[in-house]
């Protein structure tokens, strides 16, 4: 598993470049990862970015879109103009999560 | 063992460029609940991975889009030999309707949402829905009979200049 260097720190990552250690993450490293690929971080965000990590924290699974708008209450058309075109993994990204791997 | 090595930051790079050129048309000719959401599902797929979706709704699949059935698409076991049943008991009354309760259930049970719900989430995420000339003229069927988010009711040669350059799926 390779590591990599963002923010002055060392990262467990996969091939893609998602985090794979869940502690390795905090807050201040999310901006970064926000900004690696041009989301600038705005409440609403952070709401969404909270839920995947309390519900990964619960399940032991990153939430699929469909989840995030059953259980977390989010809209469709909100995550898409957040996290435009692929909503789904670039909030898994931002939380330091591996891509979700439901269908829906 | 676990293979460590130190490189430069890894960023995915989503291909954000890449996937606006890429484009799906999915055909979707059959109006039974398994045959539904085969169309639904690669549709939803597709557009969260921000690739432009187009679906086209033909004969059977009309059931699919048409207010009046959408909500209540079935599942038979008839002729059907994946179902691993005996033949003979699958024609028997009552049994389309409990193969369908079995299956909408198995469905609910994954989360999966039921179909109108489906194609609010698919054109909540950009996805464009669109019903075919001939089945509206066959069926006496216009779009005030049909869901809500349909585009429009369009001819097989509006279909085709629709689906220039996009991989088609035909269900």
């Amino acid at each position: 598993m390779p590591v990599t260097t963002l923010a002055g720190r060392e990262l467990h990552v996969d091939e893609e470049g998602f985090l794979t250690n869940f502690d390795e993450w905090d807050e201040e490293l999310a901006k970064t990862l926000a900004a690696n690929i041009g989301i600038d971080l705005t409440d609403a965000h952070w709401r969404a970015i909270r839920f995947l990590r309390d519900d990964y924290r619960a399940t032991g699974e990153t939430p699929t879109l469909r989840r995030c708008t059953t259980v977390g209450g989010f809209a469709t058309k909100e995550l898409f103009d957040l996290f435009p075109k692929k909503p789904a993994k670039k909030m898994a990204y931002i939380a330091g999560l591996q891509k979700p791997v439901g269908c829906v | 063992m676990t293979e460590v090595m130190t490189r430069p930051a890894i960023v995915p790079s989503f291909e954000d460029e890449k996937a606006t050129e890429r484009k799906l048309c999915i055909i979707c000719s059959k109006g039974s609940l398994d045959m539904a959401y085969p169309g639904l599902v690669l549709a939803n797929a597709a557009l969260g991975e921000g690739i432009e979706t187009h679906l086209f709704f033909t004969f059977w699949g009309y059931d699919i889009i048409n207010k009046s059935t959408m909500a209540h698409l079935k599942f038979t076991p008839v002729g059907n030999p994946a179902t691993h049943m005996p033949t003979m008991l699958m024609g028997l009354p009552g049994m389309t309707a409990f193969a369908t309760h079995m299956m909408k259930k198995q469905i609910e049970g994954i989360d999966i949402p039921g179909v109108p719900e489906f194609l609010d989430l698919i054109t909540d995420a950009g996805g464009h829905l669109w019903a075919c000339r001939m089945s509206a003229d066959m069926m006496h069927l216009g779009k005030e009979d049909l869901y809500d988010r349909v585009e429009g009711i369009i001819s097989a040669t509006d279909f085709i200049e629709l689906s220039d350059g996009a991989q088609i799926i035909f269900i």
